[in-house]
C-alpha cells in the first residue's frame, strides 16, 4: 500500500492526558451495554464471537465424536437432554439441529462480528483518521440485534421443529424440508434470527459505507486507504445488495409456513428451485464477506513483518472489487444438481473460474510482498502464510469443483466439505487468529505471550490439516455430507479427522491461556511493537488507544 | 430532499436506498422467475399457443417424435388419474390430441389442478399447448369420471436447436394436487 507514515503532529503522546481516566468515560454499564463507542463496540463483538466460537466449536466436536465410528453411538442420548422421551428418530433429528447450529453459528454469529463488527469497528475509524464510526448509535444497535439474534437460534433448539426439538434445516434451510417439512416453531425461530442478523449487518454496512465516503482524514484519498479498509468497504456493499435478498427469501418462506402460501411449494404453482436461486444470490456473495476483511488483515500482516509496502497495492484493492462483482454472478455453481442445460452450467462454470483470476492475483502479490522483504516471523506474520497456504488448498479444490461435470460427482459430498473449510474454517480463521495477534497489542496494551503463540499456530496448523485433508479422500469415495452414519469402508478417515479435531482443540487451550495470561501479566505494549513495517495510523496512537482519538485530526503526506 | 441532508445522512440514505431497492429485488424474483421460465421453457416449462402472436400454422415436417404421457397424483387426492393411451408418434408440427382420464373415487366432490412440465427440459421451449385441462381447475362429482383432452404440437423448429433436434421422445407428465383455496398460486 502507499506509504502513509502519518505526520500526525505530536498526537499520541500529547493525548495520554486523555487515557482510560478521562473524564468523560462512563461507568461500567453505561460503557458496556449502552456503548457508542466504535473501539467499545468491536471489543464487544470480539468477545462475543469468541462466545460464539466456542459454541459453535463445541458442537462440531460432538459432530467429530459421532463420526468417529460408523453408527449412532451418541445422538440419541443427546436429544433426551432436550426431550427425555427422545428416541433414534429424534437422535438423528438432533444430528441435522447440530449441523445447521453450527453453520449458522460460524457463520453469522463468529467470523462475521469478528471480522466486520470486531476488527472492522475497531480498525477502521483507527486507519483513516476518524473519531469514531458515523453513525455510533446505529453501531450499537447492530451490536444488541445480533446478540438477540444469537440467542433466538439457540433457543430454538429447545422448541419442536418437525421430527425433534430444534431447525434441522442445514444452513441453507431449503424448501420443502424448511416448509412443509418442518413443522413447530423452531424454524420460525431461526429465520427470525436470520432476519435479525441480516437487519445487524444491513446496518452495519451503512454505517461503514458513510464512514469510509464521508469521515477520512484529510490527505486520506481512497486509493491512500489501506487494504484492510478498503476490504471493509467492498464487504460493506456485498452485504447491502445481497443480505436483503436472503432477507426476502427467508420472509417468503415465514409467509409459506404461517400464512399458506406456495412460492416455494409447486402444488400450488411454486417453485423449490427459486428458493435455491435466491439463497445462493446471497449465499455467493456471502463467502466472499467472509473472506474479504482476511484479505484485507493478511495484506496488513504482510507488509508489516516484510517491512515493504505491499506489492501491487491498487491491483490489491480493485482484485477485491473485482471479487465482489464477479461473486454476484456465479451463484448457481452451488446448485448444478437441480436440472440446468449445458449452456447455462457451462457459463457458471466459466464465470466460477473467472474469480480465480482476481484471487491469484492476490495470492501472487503477497508472496511478491514478502519477495526480498526483510521478514521477521512473528505469530501474525505465522498465521497470515498459513492463511495463504490454506487458502491456496481451498482454492485449489474450488476450481475443481467449479465444473459443471466434476460436480455432478462431488455435489454434497465431503469434497465439498472439505473445500469449503479449507477457505473458511482455515482461510478466514487463520486470518482471524492473524489480526487478533498483531491488534492486541494495539487493543489490549499488553504483549500477547510469543511462544504461546507460536505453539497455538503450529498445533493448530496441523490439527486442523489432519482433521479436514482426509475429508477430500472420504468425498472423492463417495461419503455424502449431513450424515451422521455411514458405510465400514469410510471408517478409518473418519477416525483420523476426529483425531485431526482433538489435536485442534488442543492448540485451542494454548489461545485461551494466552489471552488470559497476557491480559493479566502480558508485558506493557508501545505504541508501535511492530517497529517500521507497521505504517498504518493505528500504530502512532498509545497502546490502548485514548477513549476518544483524533480530535485534532491527522493530516497523510 | 436528500440535498439538504448532511453528507453523512445522504451517504446513509443512499445506501439504505439500495438495500431497500435489493429487498423489492428479491420479491420481484418471483414474477421475473415465472416469466423466465414461460419464456426460455426453463426446468421443461411448456409453452401455451397464441392464436394472435403465432403468424401463420406451423409447418409439418416429414420427421415424427415418441410423446409419453405420465400422469401422478398427489397423496392428498383421492383420485384415480392416467392417460388412455400411455404414448403417441406425432409428426413434428402437426396438432395432436391426447385423452387422460380422471376419477373421483371419493364419496365426496373434490376440486384438483394440475401441475406439469415435460422432460428432457430442453423441449420445453417447443412443446406448445393449444388446450389444456391444466389451464383451469378440474372439479369432480363424488364418483364421477371424466375424458379430459391436451391439444398440442411440436413446434419445427425443434429441429434448428442443436440442444433439441436429437431427441426422440417427450415425456408429458402432469401431477394433480387438490385445491386448497388458502394456496392460491403467488
Amino acid at each position: 500500500m502507499t506509504d502513509i507514515a502519518a505526520t500526525a503532529p505530536a498526537h499520541g503522546h500529547a493525548d495520554h492526558a486523555h487515557d482510560d481516566h478521562d473524564h468523560d468515560t462512563p461507568g461500567f454499564f453505561v460503557r458496556w451495554f449502552m456503548s457508542t463507542n466504535h473501539k467499545d463496540i468491536g471489543t464487544l463483538y470480539l468477545i462475543f464471537a469468541i462466545f460464539a466460537g466456542i459454541v459453535g466449536g463445541a458442537i462440531s466436536g460432538m459432530m467429530r465424536l459421532e463420526l468417529a465410528h460408523p453408527g449412532i453411538q451418541y445422538l440419541t442420548g443427546w436429544a433426551q437432554f432436550l426431550d427425555a422421551g427422545a428416541t433414534e428418530v429424534q437422535g438423528k433429528h438432533m444430528w441435522n439441529v447440530l449441523i445447521t447450529a453450527h453453520g449458522l453459528i460460524m457463520v453469522f454469529f463468529m467470523v462475521m462480528p469478528a471480522m466486520i463488527g470486531g476488527f472492522g469497528n475497531w480498525f477502521v475509524p483507527l486507519m483513516i483518521g476518524a473519531p469514531d464510526m458515523a453513525f455510533p448509535r446505529m453501531n450499537n444497535v447492530s451490536f444488541w440485534l445480533t446478540f438477540v439474534a444469537f440467542i433466538m437460534l439457540l433457543g430454538s433448539s429447545f422448541v419442536p421443529g418437525g421430527s425433534g426439538q430444534g431447525a434441522g434445516t442445514g444452513w441453507t434451510v431449503y424448501a420443502p424440508l424448511s416448509t412443509s417439512g418442518s413443522v413447530g416453531p423452531a424454524v420460525d425461530m431461526a429465520i427470525f434470527s436470520l432476519h435479525l442478523a441480516g437487519a445487524a449487518s444491513i446496518l452495519g454496512a451503512v454505517n461503514f459505507i458513510t464512514t469510509i465516503f464521508n469521515m477520512r482524514a484529510p490527505g486520506m484519498t481512497l486509493h491512500k486507504m489501506p487494504l484492510f479498509v478498503w476490504s471493509i468497504l467492498v464487504t460493506a456493499f456485498l452485504l447491502l445488495l445481497a443480505l436483503p435478498v436472503l432477507a426476502a427469501a427467508i420472509t417468503m418462506l415465514l409467509t409459506d409456513r404461517n400464512f399458506g402460501t406456495a412460492f416455494y411449494d409447486a402444488t400450488g404453482g411454486g417453485d423449490p428451485v427459486l428458493y435455491q436461486h435466491l439463497f445462493w444470490f446471497f449465499g455467493h456473495p456471502e463467502v466472499y464477506i467472509m473472506i474479504l476483511p482476511g484479505f484485507g488483515i493478511v495484506s496488513q500482516i504482510i507488509s508489516t513483518f516484510s517491512k515493504k509496502p505491499v506489492f501491487g497495492y491498487l491491483g490489491m484493492a480493485y482484485a477485491m472489487v473485482a471479487i465482489g462483482v464477479v461473486g454476484f454472478i456465479v451463484w448457481a455453481h452451488h446448485m448444478f444438481t437441480v436440472g440446468m442445460s449445458v449452456n447455462l452450467k457451462m457459463y457458471f462454470t466459466a464465470a466460477t473460474m473467472v474469480i480465480a483470476v482476481p484471487t491469484g492475483i492476490k495470492i501472487f502479490s503477497w508472496i511478491a510482498t514478502m519477495w526480498g522483504g526483510s521478514l521477521s516471523f512473528k505469530t501474525p506474520m505465522v498465521w497470515a502464510m498459513g492463511f495463504i497456504f490454506m487458502f491456496t488448498v481451498g482454492g485449489v479444490t474450488g476450481v475443481v469443483l467449479a465444473n459443471g461435470g466434476v460436480d455432478t460427482v462431488y455435489h454434497d459430498t465431503y469434497y465439498v466439505v472439505a473445500h469449503f473449510h479449507y477457505v473458511l474454517s482455515l482461510g478466514a480463521v487463520f486470518s482471524l487468529f492473524a489480526g487478533f495477534y498483531y491488534w492486541f497489542p494495539k487493543m489490549s496494551g499488553r504483549m500477547y505471550n510469543e511462544f504461546l503463540g507460536q505453539l497455538h499456530f503450529w498445533v493448530f496448523f496441523i490439527g486442523v490439516n489432519v482433521m479436514f485433508f482426509p475429508q477430500h479422500f472420504l468425498g472423492q469415495q463417495g461419503m455424502p455430507r449431513r450424515y451422521p452414519d455411514y458405510a465400514e469402508a469410510y471408517a478409518y478417515w473418519h477416525l483420523i479427522s476426529s483425531y485431526g479435531y482433538v489435536i485442534m482443540g488442543v492448540g485451542m487451550i494454548f489461545f485461551f491461556v494466552n489471552i488470559g495470561w497476557s491480559l493479566f501479566a502480558g508485558k506493557k505494549a508501545v505504541d508501535n511493537p511492530w517497529g517500521e513495517g507497521a505504517t498504518t495510523l493505528e500504530w502512532t496512537l498509545p497502546s490502548p488507544p485514548p477513549f476518544h482519538q483524533f480530535n485534532e485530526l491527522p493530516r497523510i503526506a | 430532499m436528500i440535498a439538504r441532508l448532511s453528507p453523512n445522512a445522504k451517504t446513509a440514505s443512499l445506501a439504505g436506498l439500495l438495500a431497500l431497492s435489493m429487498v423489492g429485488l428479491g420479491f420481484a424474483a418471483v414474477p421475473l422467475y415465472n416469466l423466465f421460465c414461460r419464456v426460455t421453457g426453463f426446468g421443461g416449462t411448456t409453452q401455451r399457443y397464441d392464436p394472435v402472436a403465432a403468424a401463420a400454422e406451423p409447418q409439418v415436417l416429414s420427421q415424427t417424435i415418441s410423446v409419453r404421457f405420465d400422469a401422478n397424483v398427489s397423496p392428498k387426492l383421492p383420485w384415480k388419474f392416467y392417460p388412455e393411451h400411455p404414448t403417441d408418434t406425432v409428426s413434428i408440427g402437426a396438432r395432436d390430441m391426447a385423452i387422460f382420464i380422471a376419477e373421483n373415487a371419493s364419496p365426496h366432490a373434490v376440486s384438483g389442478t394440475a401441475s406439469f412440465n415435460v422432460t428432457p427440459d430442453a423441449a420445453g421451449k417447443y412443446f406448445t399447448k393449444i388446450q389444456c385441462f391444466c389451464f383451469t381447475e378440474q372439479r369432480l362429482e363424488a364418483g364421477q369420471q371424466i375424458r379430459m383432452p391436451v391439444l398440442f404440437f411440436v413446434d419445427p423448429k425443434i429441429m434448428e436447436d442443436p440442444d433439441a433436434r436429437d431427441i426422440q421422445e417427450i415425456t408429458l407428465s402432469y401431477t394433480f394436487h387438490p385445491v386448497d383455496e388458502a394456496k392460491k398460486a403467488s
